[in-house]
């Protein structure tokens, strides 16, 4: 296959520099590519496409009761990070996170960085995910987000910026363990000549964080389950592989009792007491005695058997709040603020809509910026100004207009790109990265992450629900070895 | 650190017997099919009597007729067996029950389970029609290899644990029900043509019967003539026939003891007892009573116990929401159990 004529169409390829010519890492990768005959690139692609099909490694759609199950779309040609760069993410995150964690564990206590005038309250008490029920709660250890699934981006400028934080009940690491897999099985011939570090740790690091969480006083091995909304939640494979691949029960909220404060499931042999529960149902129906009195989907309870410190919860409810995306404006403050630290890794500059004045910016360069809905997630809510047609631009003022505290706006990013399959050619195609930190007794950061890739021609949108896919993400190690 | 095994949820132990029930259904289904897609080579009957049959066993004659309507055909009978979405016993139906039962307990089955079965699933929802006539034994064939396939996947790659128990009580409960059925509608058919009896004719039925069930080579090393009394003492109460009622049972009680640690001869559950009582039966009673009595008499009062256990199970188990309190000693006869 020829590699030769692919063009970068002036965007930053993660393959190719400026010059189209392949970067040092991504050398040996190319020259396997090259060597391969005719039509055996996509050979390998259709046989990676069915065993997706095979072993059911699918989402649900939401909206589209026809065809409710449907894999993931996966593109063969991994996207690859240095082991210099890695460890430069790797710090900045694990500096993020620290700084993230100790700021929601202020906002539901003492609330200095709100006394010291770095935040206005305001802001805070607006934000969609804030919960007042959750104001004076001490999760075990003082963590309140175990399990973070940051999205990264390169833009034209060749750097890397944090685009979202991603706190609350975060997805998609199934498919950085299963993308491996099947590249293994697919195209083991890539791997050859090239150290990449393995990410199949990731579950017994998972285990780990659960239960190093345990409730005080549990002195045997703490009973962990992972709490999935059912088989029609769009990431219910996620939630059933995790499982299996911990070893623990995957129950759903009607396995589920809180007796005399603490949480029971039922089992064949009567209520078995539940120590850590890693929650993959948003906090609005958790609980339908202390959030949404709708929910079916919660355990009646729940958080009054958390308050008490009779059950752990991953993550920690209320961590949202860090989530809103005006919020998300002041991480940068956060970091300076807990850490007495610069960040490592960049914020996107981000224009507040309260404030008058990026109001004004805002409203009068809709065409070059992308616009989103404070609270919105999955690519939902969101103006790509650039892309979008004069009607849009204009029923987007509006709404900005109309309710400023709700958007925020960020200049088009160029989104790096990397070599994708499409036809018999390699072209190329957005991408962003969501690696996976845990924090337990530490924070740790599995060397690798979900490359999300925009399948559609010029997209920058790589959401699942939008025409995305994804890719193998390999993090080299140094030719010193792996240092850390 | 290391706690105890922690019992199965209530709704994973449901989930796994039904898993289990559905794949043997569907496997005794394609049997049927093919078995009389042979018979009617040898022995070429009009369609009401060739096919009509499979539909009776399958107990929704009503439904079938509702459906189809007009004189019954082997097109029609495959159809519905094989592939009807809305006969809920189809083929079709039962392997899409199969898994979305598996989909629900995949962290509690090993990855090997749960590809099988979703094969499976994939190859008939691409079937979904009759198969071409030189293809049509095959087709049927395939499906069962797929179910026994499962079978020994599950046997080699999960441990044989509380999960595992269930499995087996589902597909054991499903087998013995499936084999008194078979029975039960193939001896009230043949019985009346007594004519017949020691001619070819009736050896062709009888091996039919006994071939609808994977027996036939069995039965003949251990009695060599087909006789009807033989053939249902062994369809019923042969102890080494692994489709055989008693076999089954056997097996289901095993494992029901393994699930609750019961001692042996005692119960604490309503399906324990209930289990216990048919096992001593099958164990003590001669076929000689059971024709003189009647069998069509005795497999109804069969599948009425075996229907007893399943919702015994189900009430011990699968929805059960307090711990359990009796003692592991109780005898039996004392109480019927702590959910009575």
């Amino acid at each position: 296959m020829r590699v030769d004529g692919y063009d970068t169409g002036g965007f930053y390829d993660e393959m190719f520099d400026e010059a189209r010519q392949p970067r040092a890492e991504a050398q040996l990768l190319l020259d396997t590519i090259s060597a391969l005959g005719e039509g055996q690139l996509e050979r390998c692609q259709q046989a990676a496409e069915r065993i997706l099909v095979q072993l059911g490694i699918t989402f649900n759609v939401y909206g589209d009761s026809a065809g409710t199950e449907r894999p993931f779309p996966f593109d063969l040609v991994p996207r690859i990070v240095t082991a210099r760069e890695w460890d430069w993410i790797e710090r900045g995150l694990k500096q993020r996170i620290h700084a993230l964690n100790q700021f929601i564990n202020d906002v539901y206590h003492d609330q200095k960085i709100i006394k010291d005038g770095i935040i206005p309250e305001e802001v805070v008490r607006s934000a969609a995910f804030y919960r007042p029920q959750c104001v004076g709660i001490n999760p075990p250890k003082g963590v309140w987000c175990h399990i973070t699934g940051s999205d990264l981006v390169r833009h034209s400028d060749g750097r890397i910026y944090v685009l979202e934080d991603n706190l609350r009940v975060p997805s998609g690491v199934s498919y950085m363990l299963e993308n491996r897999d099947l590249m293994k099985r697919t195209f083991p011939q890539v791997f050859e000549g090239l150290r990449v570090r393995t990410v199949a740790e990731y579950p017994s690091l998972l285990l780990d964080t659960l239960e190093s969480m345990a409730p005080a006083g549990v002195t045997t091995k703490p009973v962990v389950v992972l709490l999935t909304p059912g088989m029609y939640n769009s990431a219910y494979f996620e939630h059933s592989y995790l499982a299996q691949k911990m070893g623990i029960p995957l129950v759903e909220g009607r396995d589920l009792v809180v007796e005399d404060h603490a949480v029971w499931m039922r089992t064949t042999k009567g209520l078995r007491r539940v120590h850590v529960i890693y929650r993959r149902i948003d906090d609005d129906f958790l609980d339908p005695e202390t959030f949404r009195k709708d929910s079916l989907l919660g355990v009646p309870g729940l958080v009054s058997a958390y308050r008490a410190g009779k059950v752990s919860l991953a993550n920690a409810p209320g961590n949202g709040v860090a989530d809103d995306k005006v919020m998300y404006a002041y991480v940068p403050e956060m970091i300076r603020y807990y850490e007495g630290e610069d960040p490592i890794i960049d914020n996107v500059p981000t224009f507040l809509c309260w404030r008058d004045t990026d109001r004004q910016h805002v409203l009068q360069n809709l065409e070059t910026l992308v616009v989103k809905a404070a609270n919105e997630a999955g690519g939902y809510g969101m103006l790509v100004g650039p892309h979008s047609t004069a009607a849009e631009r204009e029923a987007f003022a509006a709404k900005i207009t109309a309710n400023p505290r709700n958007y925020i706006a960020q200049p088009t990013l160029g989104l790096s790109r990397v070599p994708t399959l499409v036809g018999n050619q390699l072209e190329g195609r957005h991408v962003d990265l969501r690696p996976y930190i845990l924090y337990g007794d530490e924070i740790r950061v599995v060397p690798g992450g979900l490359t999300r890739v925009a399948l559609r021609k010029g997209s920058l949108v790589v959401n699942s629900s939008q025409g995305g896919g994804s890719k193998d993400t390999w993090v080299l190690e140094s030719e010193a070895g792996n240092a850390g | 650190m290391r706690g105890e095994p922690l019992p199965l949820l209530s709704r994973v132990a449901d989930s796994i017997y039904w898993m289990a029930r559905y794949i043997e259904r569907a496997e005794n289904v394609a049997r049927f099919i093919g078995v009389n897609l042979n018979l009617q080579i040898d022995l070429p009957l009009a369609p009401s009597q060739q096919w009509q049959p499979l539909i009776d066993t399958s107990g929704d004659a009503e439904l079938f007729k509702e459906h189809f309507g007009g004189a019954t055909t082997q097109a029609k009978v495959i159809e519905w067996l094989a592939y009807d979405t809305t006969n809920l016993s189809s083929i079709a139906s039962c392997l899409r029950f199969a898994r979305e039962n598996a989909r629900s307990v995949r962290e509690t089955i090993s990855s090997e389970m749960w590809a099988q079965v979703n094969s499976m699933y994939l190859t008939i929802q691409t079937q979904r029609s009759l198969p071409e006539p030189e293809r049509m034994l095959d087709a049927f064939r395939e499906i069962r290899m797929g179910c026994h396939l499962f079978e020994g996947v599950t046997d080699a790659t999960m441990s044989h644990n509380e999960a595992w128990h269930f499995m087996r009580l589902g597909r054991m409960l499903e087998r013995a029900d499936k084999t008194s059925r078979i029975l039960d509608v193939k001896y009230f058919m043949l019985l009346p043509s007594i004519r017949d009896v020691g001619t070819p004719y009736d050896d062709i039925h009888w091996s039919a019967v006994l071939k609808s069930v994977s027996g036939f080579e069995m039965y003949r090393k251990k009695y060599g003539r087909i006789a009807p009394a033989d053939v249902v003492d062994f369809l019923v109460m042969d102890n080494e026939f692994p489709r055989a009622v008693r076999f089954c049972i056997k097996s289901a009680s095993e494992s029901l003891q393994a699930v609750t640690g019961t001692p042996i001869g005692a119960f604490r559950y309503r399906s324990e007892q209930l289990m216990g009582q048919l096992r001593a039966e099958l164990d003590f009673t001669s076929v000689d009573t059971v024709l003189r009595n009647g069998l069509h008499e005795y497999l109804d009062r069969l599948q009425l116990k075996m229907n007893g256990i399943d919702e015994g199970l189900r009430d011990d188990f699968a929805v059960r929401t307090t711990p359990a309190v009796a003692s592991q000693s109780q005898s039996q006869g004392s109480s019927t159990g702590p959910t009575a």
